[in-house]
């Protein structure tokens, strides 16, 4: 390691297919976290709902989500279905573990930012003559929107981050592309150090900009 | 006016009320007293709707309230209600709290709710706090707050649900100063409360609520300072100490 000679040359021509690498990775991890969203709306409901079937089936997801890894979930998605027949490309089966895990994670935070919603606010709203739809629209929702904005900044994040688990699958998401160009040209530090910046560039844009948003959206005290 | 007769409600098991009858003329102020869980609460969440009754029925001017075709947002606007927690919007100002229903459910324009909501606000004594956050002030800026949101609906009526048991003492006086300024506007109010001076000041009438069931009714002279029944004078004697 000590006669370990930096050879940054090498990284910077391939800068443009790192960039690609960045791009799916964010493709990936912004479709992943949208779909996730509209299930763990599904699901969040469902797990509240009085039918035993939707609370079986809304805890079972997010149970399995939750409590094992994401490397895991990859792994079933590409190797698991591929066993039956089902053969997803790298790219979807990582968007498709990705949006399992968003959405298990994500309909706990949205139940637990619906639940943290006083109900008295709901009485009050409905005794000024609201409509339960109007109570929901100018009363709740933007609490329990404010309440999950943080947690779900954070999920987008590590959606990110665990998209790099793309690597075992061969997909070309930034991880992937890094351990391609670090095998042919052996510069293997370079590469994976150039990626970790570029990693590390990308969350805190993201993290900077939604606080940014926050600032802007959200008055009051209430964070 | 508001007719209730014979009103029963249970939750579950629980019979909460027995079988009330009360009449509230336009313009009177009918003080709840009583002992909790006997029952004064739950009539003013029957009384708006917010909980359906068993038997019975409740009729605020010919609305008759539980009634399966009964528009009971429509009713609703009639009548005012002020929550023992005061329950602010808090990512509202204090202007937008006031303003909200009556844009949304009054389908006002923005400016006009908003003249509405600030005449409301200066009549509580919040008229330099439009723009500031509920959750940064008082118990008792937020009592008056919610209760000049309410007002802003220009309810018929206003129901009071112990609306200065939650506060400080200190915030007491300024809520009831707020009451007492309504009782001289001549709103119709039936305030369910501990405070036995206050209900004796500003009463019309005064029910003393005993396990479900209204024990005694009269002039607060007749229930407060000589009541007739043994339980409303050891409810009183509990409560003057």
């Amino acid at each position: 390691m000590e006669n370990y000679v930096f050879h940054w040359n090498v990284v910077f021509k391939a800068f443009p297919q790192l960039l690609g690498g960045a791009f799916t990775t964010l493709h990936v991890s912004v479709l992943s976290m949208l779909v996730g969203i509209a299930i763990a709306v599904l699901l969040a409901l469902g797990k509240m709902s009085h039918s035993k079937i939707l609370v079986m089936a809304s805890s079972s997801w997010i149970e399995i989500a939750r409590n094992t890894p994401a490397l895991f979930q990859i792994y079933m998605a590409y190797f698991g279905l591929g066993a039956f027949g089902i053969n997803l490309s790298p790219y979807f089966a990582v968007f498709s573990a990705l949006v399992f895990v968003n959405a298990g994670y994500l309909a706990e935070t949205f139940r637990g930012g619906f639940q943290s919603i006083p109900k008295t606010q709901y009485s009050a709203a409905k005794s000024l003559g609201m409509t339960t739809f109007q109570v929901y629209r100018y009363v709740i929702l933007p609490q329990m929107f404010r309440r999950i904005y943080h947690p779900m900044t954070n999920q987008f994040v590590w959606s990110i981050l665990m998209s790099s688990l793309g690597i075992l699958v061969g997909m070309n998401e930034l991880s992937g592309e890094t351990q391609r160009l670090q095998s042919v040209s052996f510069r293997t530090l370079e590469f994976f150090i150039v990626a970790a910046v570029m990693y590390f560039v990308i969350t805190k844009f993201v993290l900077l900009t939604s606080s940014l948003i926050a600032k802007r959206i959200f008055k009051g005290d209430i964070a | 006016m508001i007719q209730i007769r014979g009103v029963h409600k249970s939750f579950g098991d629980l019979e909460v009320l027995k079988g009330i009858d009360l009449d509230v003329e336009k313009g009177e102020v009918v003080s709840v007293i009583g002992g909790s869980g006997s029952g004064k609460s739950t009539l003013l969440y029957c009384i708006n709707a917010i909980e359906p009754i068993n038997g019975g029925e409740i009729i605020v001017d010919d609305i008759n309230v539980h009634k399966k075709n009964t528009d009971q947002n429509k009713l609703r606007e009639k009548l005012g209600m002020v929550f023992q927690q005061w329950n602010s919007f808090p990512h509202l100002t204090v202007l937008e709290n006031a303003a909200l229903a009556p844009q949304v459910v009054r389908g006002l324009s923005k400016k006009d709710a908003f003249e509405i909501a600030m005449k409301e606000l200066e009549h509580v004594g919040l008229g330099d706090k439009f723009d500031e956050y509920p959750t940064r002030m008082s118990g008792g800026q937020q009592q008056r707050l919610a209760i000049a949101r309410a007002l802003a609906m220009e309810p018929s009526y206003m129901l009071f649900d112990e609306v200065t048991s939650a506060l400080d003492p200190e915030l007491v006086g300024e809520v009831l100063d707020t009451l007492r300024l309504l009782r001289d506007d001549g709103m119709t109010m039936i305030c369910v409360t501990h405070e036995i001076a206050f209900a004796k000041e500003v009463s019309d009438k005064v029910a003393f609520f005993h396990e479900g069931l209204i024990e005694e009714i009269g002039s607060p002279n007749e229930v407060l300072e000589n009541p007739k029944k043994e339980r409303t004078q050891q409810f009183l004697s509990k409560v003057l100490h």
